[in-house]
């Protein structure tokens, strides 16, 4: 159903134009004077939501355990295919010799990235987060290239509320119940 | 005895010969200072207006190392954007100057100098301000001749020429669509223009020998400005005014959404640079006019002017007074393109023809019956 509007024939006054004009000014007049909402950005900086998607990062767990276990889930994932992981062994002597994987390297190029969060999303052990940094420059591609050491370095200490691969009980009961 | 006295005339013959060179020279340099600078600094006021009413605040990190040091003063420079300016003058000077292939080399070449030249040209009898010798009171401009009006109307109205060449050498569409645009906007406002000061030369004529001369008008406005005294012929003024020098809410010529740019859009470089300088120039030689014929030139209040007795010192006053009035002038006209618009093209034709027209004629006749009871 077609829905007419009915229009107001305008008076004498405001056909003339003027009077709207003089509001207009008026309203760009009060603007003029307001507060600025720019954000002069090097020099403040804003405070970012949560959930905000930034560089992607490896984390390490509370006890400073690297968290990824080099399943390559994050890897095929990506869109961008900016992930690169190459799985290694971790070493016998080791504390958490038991987790037996662990990524020998791990690179993700910023210059691919497109900030999805899919790699997070996919993650099983919630190793690889997007957290706050936006501002990614380099001068080369290879400068964006982020190999593992320096992942962990943006990336720090998240630490979790469940602690999937704590030993709760000694493994060898269980051993001995079969 | 003798001897002594015609030395003595002819060497004040000589001092004043020189005065009068000096002052020349003073007043040319003066013209072309203002309307330059004063175009210069309306690109910059342009941002800054446009981006303080859009809530932002307009370029204010351009500096040039040396300068921005300077403690105070160059951060002021910074953040004023006044170093934008040379950056951009900079960039205009600096980048390739195309020329391209399918134009009409020759006027394509000058359209530019065509944009500028009338300009300056309607400068020279704009009086900026007063000044005294002997008791005579003379005006700040480069020719005081008596139909400085007639003059400076016709002179200002050829600034469209630089459109129309551009327009036809570029050889392109946009550009053609533009200058015809353009063209018909100024002949159409100019009859606006040019009827409704014709009331105020009548007025001026009831006392002045020479009514048509921009000195005498604004000589007659030591009691009443003119825009009180005949508001509507101001107002007809300022709205073809705003046509004339192309400007929002009548920039059809140009209008960037449906001409790319309008009749320059073939330009680049320093050659645009000289569309900007020239389009800015006729808004500043544009607001010395109305505020001549309408805003009691160098008066600074209605009925207020500032006296003889304080000799050279009023003068310099009243060419401050004239500049301030300049610069509120181009506030103004910033205000209004960040605040209106655009008119569609037939909206501005028949506003100018069917609007402005017959209400400068009527006007007009309403003065003369006045007048004549
Ligand atoms: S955020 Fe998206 S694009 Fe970036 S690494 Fe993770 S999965 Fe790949
Ligand atoms: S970061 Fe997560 S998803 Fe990627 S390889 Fe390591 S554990 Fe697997």
């Amino acid at each position: 159903m077609a829905i007419v509007v009915e229009r107001k024939r305008l008076s004498w006054l405001e056909r003339t134009y003027l009077p709207q004009i003089v509001s207009g000014l008026y309203i760009t007049l009060k603007n003029f004077f307001k507060p600025k909402v720019t954000l002069e950005y090097p020099d403040q900086y804003t405070s970012l939501p949560a959930g905000y998607r930034g560089a992607p990062t490896l984390v390490k767990d509370s006890q400073g355990r690297e968290k990824c276990v080099s399943c390559q889930l994050c890897e095929f994932v990506c869109p961008s295919k900016a992930i690169k992981v190459v799985p290694g062994e971790i070493s016998a002597d080791s504390e958490y010799a038991y987790i037996e994987k662990a990524p020998s390297s791990f690179t993700i190029d910023m210059a691919r990235c497109i900030f999805c969060g899919m790699c997070e999303e996919a993650c099983p052990e919630r190793a690889i987060v997007l957290q706050t940094e936006f501002s990614l420059n380099g001068l080369s591609r290879s400068e964006l290239l982020r190999d593992k050491r320096s992942l962990y370095a943006a990336g720090g200490i998240l630490p979790d509320k469940i602690m999937k691969w704590k030993k709760v009980k000694d493994n060898s009961e269980l051993e001995g119940s079969h | 005895m003798e001897a002594v006295s015609t030395a003595a005339i002819e060497g004040s013959a000589g001092a004043g010969a020189f005065l009068d060179a000096l002052l020349a020279v003073l007043f040319s340099l003066l013209a072309v200072v203002v309307v330059m600078t004063f175009a210069g600094l309306s690109v910059v006021a342009e941002r800054k207006v446009c981006a303080f009413i859009q809530g932002r605040y307009g370029p204010n990190r351009t500096a040039i190392p040396v300068v921005a040091a300077i403690p105070f003063f160059g951060n002021f420079l910074k953040k004023n954007g006044l170093m934008q300016l040379v950056a951009d003058g900079l960039k205009f000077l600096l980048k390739e100057d195309p020329l391209p292939g399918h134009v009409n080399k020759f006027w394509y070449m000058v359209a530019p100098a065509m944009a500028l030249s009338p300009v300056l040209i309607v400068a020279c009898v704009i009086p900026f301000g007063v000044y005294w010798i002997d008791g005579q009171i003379y005006p700040m401009s480069v020719a005081d001749i008596d139909i400085s009006l007639l003059f400076a109307l016709a002179v200002s109205a050829l600034g469209v020429y630089g459109a129309i060449m551009a327009g036809w050498s570029s050889n392109s569409k946009f550009p053609y669509i533009g200058a015809m645009r353009a063209s018909a906007e100024v002949i159409s406002y100019e009859i606006a223009m040019a009827l409704s000061v014709l009331p105020v030369v009548l007025w001026v004529g009831l006392s002045s020998q020479t009514p048509l001369s921009l000195f005498s008008i604004a000589q007659a406005q030591g009691n009443l400005w003119f825009c009180i005294t005949q508001p509507v012929s101001a107002l007809i003024f300022l709205v073809a005014l705003f046509a004339e020098t192309n400007r929002l809410p009548f920039d059809v010529a140009e209008s960037e959404t449906d001409l790319v740019s309008g009749y320059h859009t073939e330009y680049g470089s320093f050659k645009f640079g000289l569309f900007f300088v020239g389009e800015y120039g006729h808004i500043v030689v544009g607001s010395s006019l109305f505020i001549t014929l309408f805003l009691g030139a160098w008066s600074p209040f209605p009925g207020l002017s500032w006296p003889e007795s304080w000799g050279w010192i009023s003068a310099v006053l009243s060419l401050l007074t004239f500049l301030l009035k300049i610069a509120a002038m181009l506030f103004f006209f910033i205000w209004v393109r960040w605040t209106l618009p655009r008119f569609r093209y037939d909206q501005v034709m028949s506003l100018g023809w069917k609007r402005l027209v017959p209400l400068a004629l009527l006007n007009f006749a309403a003065y003369i019956i006045f007048m004549a009871i």
